[in-house]
């Protein structure tokens, strides 16, 4: 080999270092932990400590953000669109409040063996909703919600049917800390819960294994084209998002002793989604947020009008995707946008007024 | 047994005249509406209205219901639905959702929750034998007027100019409308017809399927069964995939009662796994 063609190679991979050096700069750079992160995660047991009446909203906000952020996990970030995503929650419910009646009470136990179980069932199904397009993966996911569904309603003798699963009692977690009336260890224990998971799948998310899954989602035969196995991917991703919507679904059971048979309903699945819609997709902390605004909003709207109360949903999802949810997500940086040049404005008017006594209004 | 089979055809062309509106949008333009039984609904509401409000004749009615549902539908594509055909499948669906939580809120608002019946006139309560076969008068109405229908769809896709123009769009639309062809105003059309015979199959199958706030929702997933494995783009897939739902559905409701729908979504989901492309598509 030449002395030339030796530097050349020298320099090309010195060149492929300094570019996986770049992105891994990048990368790390992209998942780097915010300031308005801390906030954010101080905020939630501030509320748990200083507002005691709502404890039970609280946790029902961590367990269908919970919820939200699993299915943030395929919609968002792997472009699955899936309407029978509470098949997964309501599947975790049952197993996890069967678990405690019938000889395990231990919480953390039951909520392992459900993550497994609704993992199992996520696997399984997966393979269904990798084949075809849109409208089979839509009718598919709705499928098994509903096969699901309508095996809860006829088992009555296992899952109560319709009066729904009674006689829930876990014991106390790690022992020590008793489930009381007012929710306070219940929706500390699923704050913490959710913590755990949301950083275990944030960092999955920042790995190169979520990136894949971002570009599988822009455009999957190109994805698969650089060399991406797309089908194992979304078969993962698809596992791990069912066994966290199990998790979710194992809380509820657990924290308010109680399933009944809407934890398999259309209109849960159909709630994450505008949920997901309202916090921003593909985000994480969209699904929290989303979860959060939703609840305080029924929580509060509900008891008002609630009839109504569905049709608002559906304006707003309508709305949404007519003005366009990326526009209402960046509605906070356009007003401040829109403000910010309005000052601006008022001032190089108010400038000229002094010049011209022009009113610093007018345009 | 006879009589079964019967009742499974009735059962089934009332899920063709209601899901064939569904097959000629989601198949022809490509756009996942959910909301299609909302239409379905509208009809069977306007025909309680009609009939028992106003004492409209429930045969007069029936025309007059199709045409109202068709203008509704045209004016809904032509106001909100034109914003989202080129968006995204997943932006269709939560806008189709969206719609369909806003009529049921509507009706329950203004109807109330329970069930609601039209008043058929007496001579549609009468039940005859035939072959040995019981034999209602009203279904037999809806198998001829469905029938009719099938034929009529089938022929105008087939035979006239419009269809071969709505062919055309669909194949390429691009080409289509390079040659003149006005896809908009065709897509409209097809649109209106397909919301138009959702309203007249509510209107006449309210007395079967039971109309309540929650229809949509309720028949979301039958509709959805017909175009999926019926395959898009042709009448005669959607008709032989709701006959099929229709004679398993009554019959497996008859003979085991205790599974239920169970049956119905373990079929779909085989047939949907094995075939996603639907039973009669053809291969592209």
């Amino acid at each position: 080999m030449t002395s030339e063609a030796w530097t050349a190679a020298e320099s090309g991979a010195a060149a492929d270092r300094r570019t996986q050096d770049q992105v891994e700069r990048t990368l790390s750079s992209l998942g780097a932990w915010r300031t308005s992160e801390t906030i954010f995660w101080c905020a939630l047991p501030a509320i748990w400590f200083f507002l005691p009446d709502w404890n039970p909203l609280l946790n029902q906000i961590a367990i269908i953000g919970l919820f939200v952020l699993s299915l943030d996990l395929i919609m968002g970030y792997s472009g699955i669109i899936s309407l029978g995503h509470a098949a997964f929650f309501g599947f975790g419910a049952y197993v996890a409040g069967l678990l405690t009646k019938y000889g395990i009470p231990d919480p953390l136990l039951g909520l392992l063996i459900t993550a497994v179980a609704a993992a199992l069932l996520g696997f399984i199904s997966s393979f269904f909703v990798l084949r075809g397009s849109d409208l089979t993966r839509i009718m598919v996911t709705i499928s098994v919600a509903l096969i699901l569904g309508e095996i809860a309603n006829r088992m009555v003798w296992l899952t109560g049917g319709a009066d729904g699963l009674n006689g829930i009692a876990p014991s106390p977690i790690l022992g020590m800390f008793e489930f009381d009336l007012f929710g306070k260890v219940g929706a500390a224990y699923s704050l913490i819960v959710l913590f755990v998971l949301f950083l275990l799948a944030r960092k999955l998310m920042g790995s190169p294994f979520g990136w894949t899954l971002r570009a599988l989602k822009m455009n999957p035969v190109r994805a698969g084209a650089i060399g991406i196995p797309v089908n194992a991917r979304l078969v993962t991703i698809y596992t791990i998002a069912a066994a966290y919507a199990g998790v979710a679904g194992a809380l509820l059971a657990q924290t308010t002793q109680f399933v009944s048979l809407d934890v398999l309903g259309f209109q849960r699945s159909a709630d994450a989604m505008l949920m997901l819609v309202i916090g921003g997709a593909g985000t994480l902390y969209g699904a929290l947020v989303g979860a959060a605004v939703f609840m305080v909003f029924q929580d509060q709207l509900a008891g008002i009008t609630p009839v109504f109360w569905e049709f608002w949903v559906g304006l707003l999802l309508v709305a949404f995707v007519l003005v366009g949810s990326d526009r209402i997500g960046r509605l906070p940086q356009i007003i401040g946008g829109w403000t910010a040049s309005r000052i601006r404005r008022l001032r190089k008017a108010a400038g000229k007024t002094g010049k011209t006594g022009k009113t610093g209004l007018s345009r | 047994m006879m009589t079964i089979l019967f009742d499974g055809i009735a059962y089934g062309m009332l899920l063709f005249l209601l899901g064939c509106g569904l097959s000629v949008t989601l198949g022809l333009m490509n756009l996942i509406n959910l909301a299609h039984g909302s239409f379905a609904m509208g009809g069977g509401y306007l025909a309680v209205i009609a009939v028992n409000r106003w004492g409209v004749p429930f045969f007069v009615s029936l025309p007059l219901i199709f045409v109202a549902t068709a203008a509704l539908g045209a004016l809904l594509d032509r106001t909100l639905y034109v914003h989202v055909y080129e968006k995204s499948h997943f932006d269709q669906v939560m806008f189709s959702i969206g719609l369909v939580f806003m009529s049921v809120a509507l009706v329950s608002y203004f109807a109330g929750h329970e069930q609601v019946f039209v008043d058929l006139p007496a001579s549609l309560r009468e039940r005859f034998d035939l072959f040995g076969m019981q034999i209602g008068a009203y279904r037999l109405l809806i198998i001829l007027v469905c029938g009719a229908m099938a034929v009529a769809l089938h022929m105008m896709l087939k035979k006239t100019r419009f269809g071969s123009q709505l062919r055309a769009s669909v194949d390429d639309r691009r080409v289509a409308e390079g040659l003149g062809i006005r896809v908009r105003l065709i897509f409209v059309v097809a649109f209106a017809i397909g919301s138009g015979l959702a309203g007249l199959g509510g209107a006449l199958g309210a007395e079967i399927l039971g109309l309540d706030p929650s229809f949509p929702l309720k028949y979301m997933v039958y509709f959805l069964i017909v175009v999926a494995v019926g395959g898009t783009g042709t009448i005669t897939g959607p008709f032989v995939a709701s006959l099929l739902l229709g004679v398993a559905d009554v019959a497996g409701k008859y003979y085991v009662p205790a599974a239920g729908a169970f049956i119905i979504y373990v079929v779909m989901l085989l047939t949907l796994v094995l075939r996603p492309q639907g039973l009669f598509a053809r291969a592209r």
